[in-house]
């Protein structure tokens, strides 16, 4: 008895963390959905989501990501596929990781120099005769450092399932007679789709909410979601609305989560 | 044919591997130029680096990160440990995912949603926004990291050791801090460095619940940075690399003594 009593309590500030930082903001975030800027209960909120001025920027905001998605996945896969093809396959990815590492903020900064009017982007495409261009407050570098920033995540987990792919299929399809490219398409890429799924969870989600890229690199010409709940939450101040927001974000995620399926596997512990 | 094909694999890893690190390079190369601007070199000097050390209100931001990354990291995993075993004792297997999955909310969740509840939820618990609001922000998105690197070691362990030590008549606290602990300090090891890591780099959540008068270095950059160029912060990047080069190679070699030292926790 006063066993499970000293065990209980020790356990007691795990669970209190649960029920204060995991259930309750959650809680809180659609308590404040409901309240309008002056403090009533209403559904105005929900009402001004759905004027097409926030449903375009939704719509907006899901094509930035899956455009991001798209070119870091076209990115990463061959990447992926190669570094397992390396010797050293481990200390490669370690390399590919470790920039990961390296604080957002650092890097979305190192662009800005680079994109800029005089920066060495500029210098390359005056060097193939193109002139210099308008890069930095584009979408495309928006784009593109936003790919930058996701590679890392996207290649772990198609590395891991590539790794885990038994080699003797491979030999196997060829002794068949399949083309590479057959045998990419029947064998390889079915094989690994778990590992595509994740990644793309993993980049898809977090792209719909950045929100320090869009005002570094993107000079506020992309409005994602999340630079919307930032909006409302720490200039405007009005807090119902961009709760509203921010419940739209947590149910699309809810439903990329069951769509990319298969959450047990998600190694959450390697994605850094 | 297959050597072709390796060439240009090759290239394409290459051009990989340049992408990804030619922008840090970029900023530490600037970082010693005495011209002042990202582009274009006209001297090496070191006088960013003696600028940064003489402001006094950066050293102090710098502090501050340090000070929250490494009480977030060890309250949050003494809190996570503690929380990962709670999860691997119970017996039902529902109640068990139930735990694992309000566990993974906050992984799962974008740092815009967790910095904007955080906020509503501080706020109403009256809690003043500055250092207390950052180090309760940091220690509660750290929880979940911890419980997640120390549950695998837990369930790799055999349920006899701890039946053995009960049988021996250990009690309930000696099984916790002669068995089980001493078993999973490889797992609360890489929890503790990812807690830190996630601190560090944090700057979403951060920038939502710090007030006016505190500012930790992700936020500090991010607002530099909204302001222009200005190689300080050059010199300030080139610092950090260097010091998460040293915190990854630290993580490796904990990462490989883990593996090696397995079963084998003997003192």
């Amino acid at each position: 008895m006063e066993n499970k009593v000293t065990r209980n309590l020790v356990f007691i500030p795990y669970a209190l963390w649960i029920l204060i930082f995991v259930i309750a903001p959650v809680t809180l975030v659609l308590y404040y959905s409901f309240f309008d800027i002056e403090g009533n209960l209403s559904l105005v909120n929900y009402k001004t989501f759905f004027t097409p001025v926030y449903l375009k920027m939704t719509l907006s905001s899901f094509w930035y990501a899956f455009l991001i998605t798209a070119v870091t996945l076209l990115v990463a896969y061959p990447t992926a596929y190669l570094i397992t093809r390396t010797k050293h396959k481990h200390l490669w990815l370690l390399l590919i990781i470790a920039p990961s590492w390296i604080n957002l903020l650092l890097k979305a900064y190192a662009f800005i120099g680079i994109f800029g009017t005089y920066g060495t982007a500029n210098a390359i495409l005056e060097v193939f005769g193109i002139g210099s261009k308008q890069l930095l407050f584009t979408d495309f570098s928006f784009v593109f450092v936003s790919v930058y920033i996701f590679i890392p995540f996207m290649i772990l987990p198609i590395f891991n399932s590539l790794n885990e792919l038994n080699p003797s299929l491979l030999d196997a399809s060829r002794d068949l007679g399949a083309s590479k490219w057959t045998t990419f398409r029947r064998v390889i890429f079915p094989l690994t789709i778990q590992g595509v799924k994740s990644g793309c969870q993993v980049v898809f989600i977090p792209a719909l909410s950045l929100f320090m890229l869009t005002r570094l690199i993107a000079g506020n010409k992309v409005i994602t979601l999340g630079t919307a709940i930032e909006q409302q939450f720490l200039v405007t101040q009005d807090w119902g609305m961009g709760s509203t927001i921010a419940v739209f974000l947590i149910i699309f995620m809810v439903v990329i989560m069951v769509a990319t399926g298969n959450r047990k596997k998600r190694g959450a512990k390697n994605e850094r | 044919m297959r050597d072709k094909l390796a060439i240009s694999s090759k290239a394409y890893l290459f051009i990989i591997f340049f992408i990804l690190y030619a922008p840090i390079f970029y900023l530490v190369y600037y970082s010693f130029n005495s011209g002042g601007t990202m582009s274009n070199f006209e001297g090496f000097t070191l006088d960013w680096y003696k600028e940064l050390f003489g402001d006094t209100r950066l050293l102090i931001i710098v502090l501050n990160t340090f000070v929250i990354a490494l009480l977030s990291a060890l309250v949050s995993t003494i809190i996570g440990v503690l929380g990962a075993i709670w999860i691997h004792s119970i017996k039902q297997r529902q109640t068990q995912n139930t735990l694992l999955s309000l566990n993974n909310v906050l992984i799962v969740s974008p740092d815009v949603i967790i910095g904007a509840s955080f906020l509503i939820l501080l706020t109403m618990a009256g809690i003043k926004l500055g250092f207390y609001s950052v180090l309760l922000s940091h220690i509660a998105f750290s929880i979940p990291i911890v419980v997640l690197m120390v549950l695998p070691k837990l369930k790799e362990m055999s349920p006899s050791l701890i039946d053995a030590a009960r049988d021996l008549g250990a009690s309930q606290w000696q099984v916790l801090t002669k068995v089980i602990i001493p078993y999973i300090t490889p797992g609360i090891f890489a929890g503790f460095f990812m807690a830190l890591t996630y601190s560090f780099d944090d700057f979403a959540v951060t920038f939502f619940v710090t007030g006016n008068g505190f500012s930790t270095l992700s936020v500090e950059i991010y607002s530099l940075a909204r302001r222009g160029i200005s190689l300080n912060i050059n010199a300030l990047s080139t610092l950090l690399f260097i010091f998460t080069m040293l915190l990854v190679v630290g993580y490796y070699f904990i990462a490989q003594r883990g593996n090696t030292r397995g079963l084998g926790v003997r003192k």
